[in-house]
């Protein structure tokens, strides 16, 4: 009776589509499952074409791939992609222009990726690696296979975050069957993608998840920062379910393989490069 | 009127059920259960305790009131005095630091005052099981000590260390302990077994659905993704960190059994009973929901091919009233770049490791 009298205000276009997709014992939309992002958004957000390499340096006739990535031939090469930010680009104000810019340049050192550093939100959602939700009556939680990043969803709200974090304080509640997410509380050190675009402490994200059918997911995104863009942007990708028989999430705790690159020179004995 | 009213008679009713099935008449508590009908273990807990892994010489397994009170009134003392404010004009710490006798304490500052309490949540209270004050985690064998090595044991023992003394301890980041490379807790707080540090940030997060069980572990946020059902367990050379956990419940209690666990993971780190997982090891765990605030958690570890038996231990988790923080550990650790670099000028300064300027 509760989810008849729910269903009545809800839109014909969700209502066609809401029969398909799975839902918990409480009527909520079944978010539980290992999703991932198809497509080359963590290596640029905006549309972009295929380029060499991220890290650049002047050859004699064109630019070519920085020394320290070379050896990786094709693989270090960035695909082309359509992007994810509705409108094409990113408002910036025009001093977080410059500063993405040098990110940009700058990649290989500043990007925190490369060290294993916490991916942050919104970017942890469409990495090249899975996450897993687990959600029940009572709880949300994300655990992404990247650096093990993990966000409890509190469904109810504890206030303003008490500490700032790389991946923010999450506060979920249902928007009919649209499972919103409001983030704050970011430190400000993770990036958006591989390109350098950035956002300040004062990033607010609301997350809108919106199962589309069983295996799919709608993942919209609006970042609000007046230190960094303009206006409120909005990011919005499918999400994908692993549907393979053999799913589970891998273990991806990259600290240890960052070690030589962060501390080889600090060895007794540093290896030859 | 019409949508409003539905909502609140929802509301009325859900309330009305899950009261009802919560709590009986007489006030009793009784176990709360998820919508599948499983105990819900669900919420955050904290294992940390003053009782540690092995017992101390010169105990019974259950300590008496009078041994419980002179533990607990020594830490609250101990806790009053190294809450107190620092003085802002101290003189700098003695030459080799200024050390208070609580190890792990002075181990954490180097006796240089680098934390006072408030950074600390180390235990205040006896671990209580069945009603009885525990003076050691472990239970089985009586003597609440790690059974012997097997020979097998006791050569791969050796064979560790001998690999490890080639080195100087500062020599490369791999010769630092997991925890301060921040790969996993000090403590094996997301073990498994998963025991306390006895420092700080004992804490961890479950979440359950239908097809598994989430324990989320503060250090270093390490999520332990147990999958209910038949095992089919990973091939015998991954072996994950946390190795790979099946969980089944029995009548209302959750067990789970996990093998593969890392070569490089320390179990019951903080005891002289800390050793390193074989290959063959296998760690059985059993989550009861016991009262409104515990959870009972019993663990066995079985790895024939390091002990002489299997032994057991019995650990509160106790209710968490508070958020656990993001522990980002990798992110701020300048003291890995620290030790290294000073270890270098030290080699420096005493020309003991002269750079190769051919």
């Amino acid at each position: 009776m509760c989810a008849l009298a729910a269903a009545a205000f809800l839109p014909a276009t969700v209502q066609a589509q809401s029969g398909e997709i799975p839902r918990l014992a409480d009527g909520h939309p079944d978010m539980n499952g290992i999703w991932q992002a198809l497509g080359n958004a963590h290596w640029d957000i905006e549309p972009h074409t295929a380029r060499a390499a991220l890290a650049m340096q002047p050859g004699p006739v064109v630019p070519v791939p920085r020394s320290e990535i070379v050896a990786f031939g094709a693989v270090g090469s960035v695909p082309s992609g359509n992007g994810i930010v509705v409108g094409g680009e990113i408002p910036y104000l025009p001093a977080a222009l410059t500063m993405r810019n040098e990110n940009r340049e700058n990649w290989l050192d500043l990007d925190p990726e490369i060290k294993c550093y916490l991916p942050g939100v919104p970017r942890a959602n469409y990495m090249p690696f899975p996450f897993q939700i687990f959600q029940s009556e009572s709880k949300v939680f994300f655990v992404y296979e990247y650096a093990g990043a993990v966000r409890d969803i509190y469904l109810v709200d504890p206030g303003p975050a008490q500490v700032d974090t790389w991946m923010g304080q999450s506060v979920g509640s249902w928007d009919g069957d649209v499972f919103v997410v409001e983030a704050s509380g970011f430190n400000g050190q993770a990036w958006l993608d591989r390109a350098g675009n950035h956002f300040s402490a004062s990033l607010k994200v609301s997350e809108r998840y919106t199962m589309m059918g069983p295996d799919h997911m709608l993942y919209e995104a609006t970042l609000e920062d007046p230190n960094t863009f303009s206006r409120p942007w909005t990011i919005s990708l499918p999400l994908y379910r692993n549907v393979a028989a053999n799913a589970r999430l891998g273990q991806f705790k990259c600290v240890e393989f960052v070690e030589e690159l962060m501390y080889g020179h600090l060895r007794k004995n540093p290896i030859g490069r | 009127m019409g949508p409003r009213l539905s909502i609140s008679l929802c509301t009325l009713i859900a309330v009305v059920l899950s009261a009802g099935f919560a709590q009986p008449a007489d006030g009793q508590w009784v176990v709360p259960r998820t919508a599948d009908g499983h105990p819900d273990l669900q919420g955050s807990w904290s294992n940390a305790t003053m009782t540690p892994i092995d017992r101390p010489g010169g105990v019974g397994a259950v300590l008496t009131p009078e041994q419980v009170a002179a533990l607990e009134d020594g830490r609250q003392d101990f806790i009053e005095t190294n809450l107190a404010n620092s003085d802002p004009d101290r003189a700098a710490p003695a030459v080799g630091g200024e050390f208070t006798g609580n190890l792990l304490f002075d181990a954490a500052s180097g006796g240089t005052g680098g934390y006072n309490y408030f950074y600390i949540d180390g235990g205040d209270n006896i671990a209580v099981v069945n009603g009885e004050h525990r003076s050691s985690l472990l239970v089985d064998p009586a003597n609440g000590r790690r059974p012997p090595l097997t020979e097998e044991g006791q050569r791969r023992t050796r064979e560790r260390f001998a690999f490890q003394r080639q080195f100087s301890e500062y020599d490369n980041p791999e010769n630092r302990p997991n925890s301060e490379r921040c790969l996993m807790s000090f403590g094996a707080n997301a073990g498994p077994p998963m025991t306390p540090n006895y420092f700080y940030n004992n804490n961890y997060t479950i979440v359950q659905t239908a097809d598994y069980v989430m324990i989320m572990t503060e250090m270093v946020h390490d999520t332990r993704i147990i999958r209910l059902g038949t095992p089919r367990h990973m091939p015998a050379h991954m072996r994950p960190w946390m190795g790979d956990s099946w969980g089944r419940w029995e009548g209302d209690t959750l067990v789970v059994e996990t093998t593969n666990i890392h070569p490089n993971q320390t179990l019951l780190s903080i005891s002289s009973a800390a050793f390193n997982p074989t290959e063959n090891i296998k760690v059985t765990e059993r989550f009861t929901r016991v009262d409104e605030h515990t959870i009972n958690y019993q663990f066995t570890v079985d790895d024939p091919t390091m002990f002489t038996a299997p032994f057991s231990g019995e650990v509160p988790f106790k209710a968490l009233d508070g958020l656990v923080y993001e522990y980002s550990c990798h992110e701020g650790n300048y003291a890995m770049a620290g030790v290294l670099s000073g270890a270098r000028a030290e080699e420096r300064e005493s020309g003991s490791n002269q750079p190769d300027t051919r």
